[in-house]
């Protein structure tokens, strides 16, 4: 995000390396975050408990450095007064941190509902929620890219494609409840289903938000409803 | 990223979208000043509004005093300064040789970086402008002047009593407000201010950041400063100035947080130019 | 700090030095006689007309006093030793004090006048040596005056035969020695001539000691010269000069100075001993027993030496004063502060806040820069050229003192008052300015004010600096001797003046020697005009300062 050979070095040096471990710091969150939706998805197709354990326990790691995140913001603000892309950098940063410590706990619910899961018959609609999974573990992949490279485009790409995420849940929801209707024994691991389904598609808001986000700090600018390709300024170099 | 393609040497100024709450004080176009044969602004146009604080800032040599310096006329004091093109307050052209810049400077106040009170009373100080210019026309007026000055400059309740006492013997900060008290005292229109603060303590210079803020409301400010928090602070409007050329002109929210100029951004943000 | 104290060592020594070589000239003896001022003198012509007046001899009438108080004095040579005792010119303040007041005349006034420098010193003990013991038996006067005989039953003048042998064979001895040196030189001597004169003035040298001889020698009468010490024998009231003495001492020769009171034998008696010979001083016997008898008499004595101060030049010592070189000083000054500051000043101010910056006012700048570094002397020159020969104006006038000065003193002024100026920050006349007042206001309500104790500085240095400058009035002609002081206004501009340093320059020229410690006086007073005039400096400062 704070890449030097783009934005140049600040002239007090420790600015800069802040600013750059502030970066790491979010990125090694957005890492951990996408290897928990990984992992949880996986947990559930391979029906992997132990998986399943493990990162519900990588939750709290994910909670630490949310909290390192903060603090490194706090001492920034306080001592570094950022300005202008600096500041957006910043502000980016915390927001982005507190969506990746969502999706963490979305992460961990899914573990636990995949432990449930577990205990139950495997369902038919696996695939589909691996599907899914997938779809909104690229999307989050994309972004954090895009907040590493600070290339838009792929940030402003999975916000452009946000309404498939929602396609497929809505899709998965008709039918878990059809699956559901037609057998009351499939109600209990259905539901389960039906959250992770909706912790997913939570998961896909909170990297839309990121996108938002990455496209505030590098632009200035908010992506607007009408969804434009993007400022005038940046239009020339994406 | 996608803003770095920006062009990094351009004569173009970035004017950011303004919204016209006020009118225009000061108009400047094709400003241009040559130091001997050094020319120390390049084609400077850029519009001030009344009844707000205009912060230019940039880094030192950028122009941006010398500008400062144009809207009253106080480069003519030095022999070797020649301004061209057109700055014109309330749609006068100032640079006109009819232009009488003694009376202009009555019009054009101007606070400089050092606090320099008259080696004289505090009375004397405040005082001093308009017997010059002739504004009170008994001792009673201009004692009127004085106390109505010294409140507006917010020292009135500080040194009410001991007005006989020089102007040296205050603190650095309500020396500096003492300053702005001698200028608001002539009753001008705009009021230039190069570097206020920077020899003042962090309590003085809120005392005069919120000094400023209350002046807006009667008067068009414009303020040269170092300091990118207080330009924050104070103003409505900022001017990036850099190499003698104005780069980015707009409201100062937008300046600070989304600039858009490539040189803007680094100055700023404390960055390699 | 070595070299601090070597200076204040060296300063102390200077100032010591000329405060003790000046301290007699603070003081001197007068001489106060009772002079009765005898109408067909006072007024020859009978109508008591100041003209009339004028041409009174009051110089007689002095000497007629003098003469009664010595009546014994009748010889020529006695009256003119006697009359040596004070300057003729004293008469000079008679006819004035006759001609204020008329009324005078026929009455007896006193007059008091200083005595003769000779006396003078005479007196402070400065240039003679002198010694009185009392004698010891009895001795007999043969008469009361003219050439007489003392004589004794005892050795009475064994003692001053004593002295006076001693002193001789020691005299005697320094002329051997240096006799024996010159021959022991010219022994050595490179050329043929210098051999023959070392040994012509060896032999000078051992001549004149043999006149010694007869002094020393125990068996012979021994006879006192202008080359022996002065033998004076006090006895019953009147004063004796032995010019003889008796071997054995108890018989002496000699001419009577003051007559004695009686011819009758006496124990009490003192032996006077002017050590100094004769020839080695300049007062008499004669005038020293005058002036010890005045001096007893009550007639003479030590007063504050208020000529010194009030008195212009004059020939003699015991008259001169610094009031002519006060006053020509005080009226060049003036001219010089009048001319040099406002112009001065003004320069410097034109220079420095108006004037553009190119290349006239450069050459200008180079030039005064210049100028402050031209030997004084040289604008002594200018002065004679263009002021007295070019324009006309009088010689040896404060006025073109003045001129010249001012001209010398302007490029000091100009660059310390521009000093002063460039010192005034200039944020003061950026404020002045940029609350609307012109560049004149700005400056001379502001900086000038600011500047002024720099430029009042500057200004009184430079003016000391004139003060004690004597090169530059040396050609102009203000080295003249001027026995009157020129009058302490307008008119004075142009009358022929001197001023106090060409005053010490003209006294430590004079051969008199009451001129060396009125020179020293001389230089104290324009040492403490200087004083005055740097306090003046200091207090101004101090005063202008203070109003920030």
């Amino acid at each position: 995000m704070n890449s030097p050979a783009q934005q140049g070095h600040h002239i007090v040096k420790a600015f800069s390396e802040e600013l750059e471990q502030l970066s790491a710091s979010v990125a090694t969150m957005g890492g951990l975050a996408e290897s928990m939706i990984s992992d949880a998805i996986d947990a559930i197709i391979t029906r992997d408990s132990d998986l399943a354990l493990d990162v519900a326990e990588r939750d709290k790691r994910i909670d630490a450095l949310q909290h390192d995140v903060e603090r490194q913001i706090i001492r920034l603000l306080a001592l570094r007064q950022p300005l202008a892309w600096d500041l957006r950098v910043c502000i980016a940063a915390l927001k982005i941190s507190a969506d990746l410590e969502r999706v963490g706990d979305l992460a961990k619910n899914i573990a636990r509902r995949t432990r449930a899961l577990n205990e139950a018959e495997p369902l038919p609609l696996t695939k589909s929620v691996e599907r899914m999974g997938r779809l909104v573990q690229r999307h989050l992949h994309e972004v954090l890219d895009a907040y590493v490279s600070g290339e838009i485009a792929g940030a402003v790409g999975v916000w452009e494609r946000d309404d498939d995420v929602d396609e497929h849940y809505n899709a998965l929801f008709r039918e878990l409840l059809t699956c559901m209707a037609g057998d009351s024994r499939l109600i209990g691991p259905g539901t389960h289903l039906l959250f992770i389904a909706k912790n997913l598609e939570r998961v896909g808001d909170h990297a839309t938000n990121i996108a938002e986000l990455v496209h505030y700090a590098v632009t200035g600018s908010e992506l607007t409803a009408e969804r434009p390709k993007g400022t005038p300024l940046e239009s020339g170099a994406s | 990223m996608a803003d770095s393609a920006a062009p990094a040497h351009t004569a173009k100024t970035v004017y950011h979208s303004v919204a016209n709450t006020h009118p225009v004080k000061v108009a400047a176009s094709g400003v241009e000043v040559f130091y001997a044969d050094k020319q120390a602004l390049h084609g400077i146009n850029l519009d001030i509004q009344d009844r707000s604080v205009t912060a230019f800032i940039g880094p030192s040599g950028c122009g941006k005093s010398t500008f400062l310096r144009c809207i009253n006329r106080m480069n003519d004091t030095i022999d070797t300064a020649r301004v061209a093109g057109s700055i014109r307050i309330d749609d006068e052209e100032i640079n006109d040789r009819a232009v009488d810049p003694v009376l202009l400077r009555a019009r054009v106040g101007m606070v400089f970086q050092k606090p320099n009170p008259f080696p004289k009373s505090i009375y004397d100080n405040v005082a001093y402008g308009p017997r010059i210019h002739g504004l009170a026309s008994g001792k009673d007026e201009l004692d009127a002047i004085v106390e109505t000055s010294l409140k507006k400059a917010g020292l009135w309740d500080e040194v009410a009593d001991r007005l006989d006492q020089p102007g040296n013997s205050l603190s650095g900060g309500q020396q500096q407000r003492l300053v702005i008290a001698r200028a608001i005292a002539v009753n001008p229109e705009v009021i230039l201010m190069d570097e206020p603060c920077s020899a003042l303590d962090p309590i003085a210079t809120a005392r005069i950041e919120e000094l400023i803020d209350e002046l807006r409301e009667n008067y068009c400010l414009i303020i040269v400063t170092h300091s990118m928090a207080q330009a924050a602070r104070v103003s409505q409007m900022t001017a990036f100035f850099h190499l003698g050329h104005l780069v980015e002109y707009g409201p100062t929210e937008e300046i600070f947080t989304n600039p858009r100029d490539r040189r803007t951004q680094d100055y700023i943000t404390g960055r390699f130019g | 700090m070595g070299a601090i104290a070597l200076a204040i060592a060296f300063l102390g020594v200077l100032l010591g030095t000329i405060v003790l070589q000046a301290s007699g000239a603070f003081t001197n003896y007068v001489l106060t006689l009772p002079v009765t001022l005898e109408r067909e003198i006072a007024d020859p012509r009978g109508d008591m007309s100041e003209a009339s007046l004028r041409r009174g001899s009051y110089n007689q009438l002095i000497q007629r006093s003098l003469q009664s108080e010595f009546p014994a004095a009748s010889s020529r040579a006695d009256l003119r030793e006697l009359f040596g005792l004070y300057s003729g010119l004293n008469a000079a303040s008679v006819m004035h004090r006759v001609i204020a007041d008329p009324s005078l005349v026929g009455s007896t006034i006193d007059v008091t006048m200083p005595a003769n420098h000779e006396i003078d010193l005479y007196l402070k003990g400065v240039t003679v040596e002198e010694s009185i013991t009392a004698g010891s038996g009895t001795i007999q006067a043969g008469a009361i005056s003219g050439d007489i005989t003392l004589s004794s039953d005892s050795p009475a003048f064994a003692n001053a035969i004593a002295r006076i042998r001693q002193q001789a064979s020691s005299e005697r001895d320094a002329l051997l020695g240096r006799a024996a040196r010159l021959e022991a030189d010219a022994a050595g001597a490179a050329s043929r001539d210098a051999r023959e004169a070392g040994l012509a003035a060896a032999r000078r040298a051992r001549e004149e000691a043999a006149r010694f001889d007869t002094v020393i020698d125990p068996e012979t009468r021994i006879t006192l010269g202008p080359r022996t010490a002065s033998l004076l024998i006090r006895l019953n009231g009147g004063v004796v000069a032995v010019s003889a003495l008796t071997p054995d001492g108890r018989e002496a020769e000699g001419r009577v100075l003051l007559p004695l009171e009686s011819a009758e034998a006496s124990a009490s008696w003192s032996e006077w001993v002017i050590e100094t010979p004769a020839a080695a001083r300049r007062i008499t016997d004669q005038q020293a027993v005058y002036a010890r008898a005045l001096e007893e008499r009550g007639m003479v004595e030590r007063r504050f030496n208020t000529n010194l101060f009030l008195n212009a030049d004059s020939r003699e010592p015991e008259l001169a004063g610094v009031m002519g070189a006060f006053i020509g000083s005080v009226l060049t000054m003036l001219v010089t502060m009048l001319l040099a500051v406002p112009i001065g000043v003004g320069t410097a101010i034109y220079l420095e806040e108006f004037a553009p910056k190119n290349r006239l006012t450069g050459f200008i700048e180079v030039n005064i820069n210049n100028l402050a570094a031209v030997p004084s002397i040289v604008f002594g020159l200018l002065g004679l050229a263009v002021f007295i020969n070019t324009f006309g104006m009088p010689r040896s006038a404060p006025l073109v003192g003045g001129f010249v000065l001012a001209l010398m003193t302007l490029p000091t002024v100009i660059i310390s008052s521009r000093a002063a100026l460039r010192a005034v920050p200039p944020s003061i006349r950026e404020a002045a300015l940029g609350i609307g007042a012109s560049r004149t206001q700005a400056v001379f309500q502001h900086v000038l004010p600011l500047a002024m104790p720099g430029i009042l500085t500057g200004s009184i240095i430079g003016l000391a600096q004139a003060l004690g400058e004597t090169a530059p009035l040396l050609m102009i002609g203000m080295v003249a001797f001027v026995a009157d002081a020129p009058s302490l206004g307008l008119s004075g501009l142009t009358q022929p003046s001197t001023v106090m340093p060409v005053q010490v320059f003209l006294w430590s020229g004079a051969s008199e020697r009451a001129f060396e410690m009125r020179t020293a006086a001389a230089i104290l007073v324009l040492l403490t005009l200087m004083i005055i005039f740097n306090a003046a400096a200091i207090i101004l400062r101090r005063r202008f300062e203070r109003r920030w």
